[in-house]
């Protein structure tokens, strides 16, 4: 026998050595990120319909068109994010896209400036946002109802404002108010640019203001929140404000690009934002998501559309395999809660 | 003048009447333990205190001034913490997020106010220091053991100068040797004039800790004396109603 086996055991270790110590380092915490995940699913995607199709896929034309094509959808990903952090849901983003559109429509058909377009398009949406976001946190009345009950509603309303009617005449204004939505800068599509800005400005907010931090905390203990003195039914509403502004901004972009309204405009982008938000990570049960990945996403969505399309599968096999990403993404999250809880 | 007066204190809900006329001073610096069987009014009691609701009828002062807390923030203001049973702690959070939530140090970057993340890890980790626990400010809650648990939610109530600690079972969950660190922390507590109203079922607890014993028992408060004076086979009795009232 040794003498070490005698050795007197160290005395525990001293607490600032503990408290001082950093729960992961940065690789780690990279490596139990879904969004890092979903990033690499998209790059090796992207690499395989480039050596597969590189002068259809790999083309800047093609690049142009889907990152266009999935702007609409990350800029209101990352709204959902918002109100899907506090553990929220908004079933009626495509609506408010609808109506927003149809809005925005009406003022330019009536010989409106665009900024006043715009302005009352984003305000609608604000607006339904407002309805929604007192009902479920003033009210008390669950999400899922609200909104389902408000996806139906501003659609109807969506088709009542517009008569029923394609709105296409769109006045003096209608070139500076097309050329916003449809126009580029640097060989990239303006909702682009937007999507980026986006979300360079909601990670900042999610990670490092007090309001960011108050969505987690709502969507992690919503109890605890209001105990310890979060104003919990404000930030719920703001959420809801914040999902219906960013529906709102993307109809305006989607209607300029289009150059024209109508008032079926985003039907069924409700599951597809949903879908991007929970495949780049969030937890529909809350507290759990980020900017980041809901545009990452809304890319993979709209990448994996593009290449079925290009690899000429038959384009209603689609819903098929977003809907067999959606199952993984959240079986990947289920996996990685376990091996970290 | 005491530092805590409640005076005729009654709460309904409906028909329901958890309190009635419920009567008590606790000075700075004190510790008392409430005891009591479930249903017997302790949380109501603590809950109009920490400001969760108004009472029905009664009056609380606090430094001699009538206060009405309407929201736990009101009585938080007034130098009143609570540590909650369930601990009202968010687990996706860090330990320090968790310590600083709802009053969150920021600093500003021209026109941006953002988290001070740096000053808020510091500050927890001398928390938990000073409450001699290893715990350490970037864990996320969900990972953490009951005594660690219990140390970011006793922490929270070090951040302010609290004049009065309201704890909430604080000892049922954790280990032995962390209900030893508890009560200490108490003692420190009561150390710094801070009054402190333990409210337990483990009676070698409160023997241990506490300076006086009220005992509630259906809504009312049937005995309050000082643990000198009394016994844990007397509280016991009082409890379960066998002495009717001391």
């Amino acid at each position: 026998m040794s003498s070490d086996t005698f050795r007197p055991i160290p005395s525990s270790v001293a607490i600032e050595d503990v408290t001082g110590l950093k729960e992961r380092n940065l690789l780690q915490k990279l490596l139990a990120s879904q969004p890092f995940w979903v990033t690499i699913a998209l790059i090796a995607m992207v690499l395989v319909m480039t050596w597969d199709q590189p002068d259809a896929f790999a083309s800047a034309d093609n690049f142009f068109n889907i990152t266009r094509n999935f702007a609409f959808i990350g800029i209101m990903a990352i709204g959902m994010t918002a109100v899907i952090l506090t553990g929220g849901i908004d079933l009626s983003v495509g609506s408010i896209m609808g109506l927003a559109g149809v809005v925005s429509g009406l003022v330019l058909q009536s010989e409106g400036h665009w900024v006043l377009a715009i302005l009352a398009g984003l305000l609608t949406g604000a607006a339904v946002g407002v309805v929604n976001g007192v009902l479920i946190s003033y009210v008390g009345l669950p999400a899922f109802v609200v909104t389902l009950g408000m996806l139906s509603g501003a659609r109807s309303l969506a088709i009542v404002l517009s008569e029923n009617k394609m709105i296409y005449e769109f006045g003096p204004w209608g070139d500076s108010f097309n050329a916003l939505g449809g126009g580029s800068i640097f060989g990239i599509a303006n909702p682009v640019w937007v999507l980026l800005a986006l979300a360079i400005i909601f990670s900042i907010i999610l990670n490092f203001t007090g309001w960011g931090n108050y969505l987690y905390a709502i969507g992690s203990n919503e109890n605890a929140a209001r105990l310890t003195g979060v104003p919990v039914r404000r930030i719920k509403l703001q959420a809801y404000i914040v999902s219906g502004l960013t529906a709102a901004l993307s109809a305006v972009l989607i209607v300029g690009w289009q150059g024209s309204a109508i008032n079926a405009l985003g039907q069924g982008y409700e599951l597809r934002v949903i879908a991007s938000t929970v495949i780049g990570g969030a937890d529909l049960m809350g507290g759990q998501g980020g900017a980041y990945g809901a545009v990452i996403g809304a890319a993979l969505i709209e990448v994996i559309r593009n290449s079925l399309l290009m690899a000429g599968v038959d384009s209603n096999w689609q819903g098929a395999f977003v809907g067999l990403f959606i199952v993984l993404a959240v079986l990947l999250q289920r996996i990685r809660g376990k091996g970290s809880a | 003048m005491p530092l805590l007066e409640l005076q005729g204190i009654s709460k309904h809900f409906g028909a329901i009447e958890a309190l009635k006329g419920i009567d008590l001073a606790i000075d700075a610096g004190e510790v008392v333990g409430l005891m009591g069987d479930n249903g017997a009014g302790k949380s109501t009691l603590v809950k109009i205190v920490a400001g969760n609701f108004l009472p029905s009828e009664g009056e609380l002062r606090l430094d001699g001034i009538v206060k009405h807390f309407r929201r736990p923030v009101d009585a938080r203001t007034d130098g009143i913490e609570v540590v909650y049973q369930d601990l009202a702690l968010c687990d996706n959070l860090t330990a320090a997020a968790n310590v600083f939530l709802g009053r969150e140090l920021k600093r500003r970057i021209g026109p941006l106010v953002i988290l001070d993340y740096k000053a808020m890890y510091a500050r927890a980790a001398e928390l938990f220091k000073e409450l001699k626990s290893e715990t350490r400010p970037r864990d996320l809650v969900k990972l953490m053991s009951g005594g660690q648990r219990q140390a970011v939610a006793i922490a929270r109530t070090r951040l302010a100068n609290a004049k009065m600690v309201l704890m909430d079972e604080p000892t049922a969950a954790i280990s032995v040797r962390q209900v030893a660190e508890v009560l200490d922390l108490i003692h420190r507590l009561k150390d710094r004039g801070i009054a402190v109203v333990l409210i337990s079922h483990r009676m070698p607890d409160v023997f241990a800790v506490c300076d006086r014993v009220v005992v509630m028992r259906r809504g009312r408060k049937v005995a309050d004396k000082a643990i000198a004076s009394s016994s844990p086979e007397e509280v016991t009795g009082l409890i379960t109603g066998a002495i009717q009232a001391a």
